[in-house]
């Protein structure tokens, strides 16, 4: 392994220690996702006031903005974990790789049914064929591509690896589809949300959209955490530690 | 004794793959049949009004020209997977990349030439104006090389799992949609008589990257393809 | 019996071992091959010869351990062409004659000097057949064929996965014919086998792999 990777990094990726690791944060993420939910939905949903031109309706965007935040974030990760993968052959990131692509596909999948849930009444169409929705489309595409050729193969590591090449692909690709599709059609309303600069939204609107992004995030935490350690534990089922583990849950 | 030159290895690979592809000239003729008949069947489905027809004639024919040349990528690799001739692909002391330049290059002579060459009468059959033709010959001359391209790298991706035509689609179609778009950007612009250079050149760049780094890609896949 | 071994070895394996689903396929192997010798890869059918076979090849990577060219440790770039596999499948496309898959061979690989693809075919008894396409040879002549290609191409270590395979009593004697003239001219040679042997010569090293 290359000697550049920090110390602590290196031994996080050890399947035993990011197994204990996982297992302790779990609980925590899992907690915080579904209280910052709660308050993010209960703000945006009952506190914030109503938009003066879009009425009630906008309020769809404390679904559609995270997830589609969610869905560009998780790929992202996933381009990272695979690029680890296939340079270092790190069995964790082959993992978070793979376990991220079907969490990513559920956030691209809302994305896409709350956008054409909104889109109805504000633009009376269920889906317009602009640069950003297509370039969604296209991104879930990818990620099934991911799931799909990752249980192509027989070896699950070997799967993993050629998945992890195509995610890698897919990250140049996203940005050239959304510029050929923008050369194409642009018919979407500009961004939302500009959390850096100044932001079109007035705070009481803006901050359960916020609460939302975090509560997201954890839930994203939370949920790999989980499919991680499940698959550790299957991929290592040989080893004395995944034993001493099975042998300390007969006991109990 | 001395390893031979790079030019005369690619000589030989490209020999190899075209002599095998005449010895079953019978599969190069399968998908311009199928364009063909994909072709046929539009006016049927949408009526028989010139201006309809006119309107979406190209793209119908670079998506089914698209659709055709999925049909065969499957193949690229299996033969020579099941024979064993890409071990010796691999081991030999040509880079790879080259080699696949080559396979990938006699794949485009064997499935879009064809289907290039009876494009005319694909656009006669849906009343293209004849003036539009060369442009999309000339779209479709950069388009389906980058179509090549793209499916190599993602069937090597594949070369080591079970027979996956449908995961091939669902990879390669999404990747393909720019290529598409430009493509089909350039013989509408020609039909409405706007300047079409512009698509034309994207596609030429797009060609230029694709065709330096999809061998590249593929190599790096199939290796992956192949470790187990 | 004595034979003069030169002091660097051809190929070191270091402690070579080689996982699938984390589990070792092969123990360790430690092992020296020397020009002019001929190792024999024994072992029952799951016990990882042909895995080792494609380990060194460098079709599989290495699991754990080193492998050493000449006294360095192994680049690919470096030893392309020097080594040469065959396998299970021959690498011979159906649809071309023996003397075309031939000439392939050696536009890409490069060609021993003093041979010529007459003069291999004949060697290994397919004059005849040059022009014949090679779906329409039998197994044992498919076999010959590939033999063909070893004497041919200017490799010094050939990988040879169950030569024996397939070839009548004349075959074999060809296949031991042309492993003899290659250590003979300096190369060397791992042959897998499971079980019976059919080496002529005594000059033979064994590695044994068990399950």
């Amino acid at each position: 392994m290359s000697n550049w990777i920090p110390l602590w990094l290196h031994k996080l990726g050890s399947p035993p220690t990011f197994y204990r690791f996982a297992g302790t944060l779990q609980p925590w993420a899992t907690t915080l996702a579904l209280l910052l939910g709660a308050i993010a939905l209960y703000g945006g949903l009952v506190l914030a006031p109503a938009d003066y031109q879009q009425g009630d309706a906008y309020r769809i965007i404390y679904i559609h903005v995270p997830s589609a935040e969610m869905s560009m974030f998780i790929y992202a990760v996933m381009g990272v974990a695979s690029f680890i993968a296939l340079v270092w052959r790190i069995k964790l990131a082959e993992v978070v790789a793979m376990e991220s692509a079907p969490i990513g596909a559920a956030f691209t999948f809302i994305t896409l049914v709350t956008g054409s849930l909104w889109g109805k009444p504000m633009w009376g169409t269920w889906w317009t064929w602009d640069a950003r929705l297509t370039s969604e489309l296209v991104l879930l595409f990818l990620f099934l591509g991911v799931i799909g050729l990752y249980h192509a193969f027989e070896d699950r590591r070997q799967g993993a690896r050629a998945a992890a090449f195509l995610a890698i692909i897919g990250i140049i690709n996203v940005p050239i589809v959304h510029f050929s599709v923008n050369w194409w059609n642009t018919l979407h309303q500009g961004s939302t949300v500009n959390v850096l600069g100044q932001s079109k939204m007035s705070w009481d609107m803006l901050w359960p959209l916020l609460t939302m992004m975090l509560a997201t995030k954890f839930y994203y935490a939370a949920s790999l955490f989980r499919r991680v350690r499940t698959d550790l534990l299957a991929l290592e089922g040989g080893k004395d530690w995944v034993r001493k583990i099975a042998e300390d849950e007969a006991d109990r | 004794m001395g390893r031979p030159r790079l030019i005369p290895a690619c000589g030989a690979m490209l020999r190899r793959d075209l002599t095998v592809a005449w010895r079953r000239r019978s599969d190069i003729a399968m998908p311009v049949l199928y364009a063909l008949i994909v072709t046929m069947l539009f006016p049927f489905a949408l009526g028989p009004e010139d201006t309809l027809l006119q309107r979406i004639a190209g793209g119908i024919v670079l998506v089914t020209l698209l659709l055709a040349m999925l049909l065969t990528l499957d193949a690229m690799f299996s033969s020579d997977i099941e024979d064993g001739s890409l071990e010796q692909l691999v081991l030999s002391p040509q880079p790879l990349e080259l080699l696949l330049g080559m396979k990938i290059l006699a794949h485009w002579i064997t499935t879009a030439l064809p289907l290039i060459v009876i494009t005319p009468l694909l656009a006669a059959m849906l009343h293209l104006p004849t003036a539009v033709i060369p442009v999309l010959l000339l779209a479709l001359l950069l388009a389906t090389p980058l179509i090549s391209l793209f499916g190599a790298v993602l069937v090597a991706l594949t070369a080591g799992t079970r027979r996956s035509g449908m995961l091939l689609a669902l990879m390669l179609l999404p990747l393909c949609v720019p290529a598409v778009i430009f493509a089909a950007g350039a013989v509408a612009a020609a039909q409405q008589g706007l300047p079409w250079l512009a698509p034309i050149s994207w596609l030429a760049a797009a060609l230029v990257l694709a065709v330096v780094l999809a061998p590249l890609a593929c190599a790096a896949a199939l290796r992956i393809a192949l470790d187990a | 019996m004595t034979v003069s071994i030169p002091h660097t070895p051809l190929l070191e394996a270091r402690s070579v071992s080689f996982f699938r689903r984390d589990e070792a396929v092969f123990a360790p192997l430690d092992f020296d091959v020397h020009p002019g010798q001929l190792t024999l890869v024994e072992g029952d059918n799951g016990s990882g010869k042909t895995t080792l076979l494609r380990v060194l090849a460098g079709l599989l990577h290495v699991g754990a351990g080193e492998l050493r060219w000449r006294g360095a440790p192994l680049r690919r770039s470096e030893c392309a062409g020097e080594i040469l596999f065959l396998g299970h499948q021959l690498g011979l496309k159906a649809d071309l004659s023996p003397h075309e898959n031939l000439r392939i061979a050696v536009g890409l690989h490069g060609q021993r000097a003093g041979t010529s693809i007459g003069s291999a075919l004949i060697e290994v008894g397919l004059s005849g057949y040059e022009s014949e396409p090679t779906r329409r040879l039998s197994a044992g002549q498919k076999k010959r064929a590939a033999l063909a290609r070893l004497l041919l191409l200017p490799a010094t270590l050939w990988l040879l996965d169950e030569p024996y395979a397939n070839l009548d009593r004349a075959g074999i004697a060809l296949v031991n014919h042309v492993l003899k003239w290659h250590t003979d001219s300096g190369g060397a040679a791992l042959v897998s086998s499971h079980g019976t042997t059919n080496f002529a010569g005594d000059t033979v090293r064994r590695i044994h792999l068990h399950e």
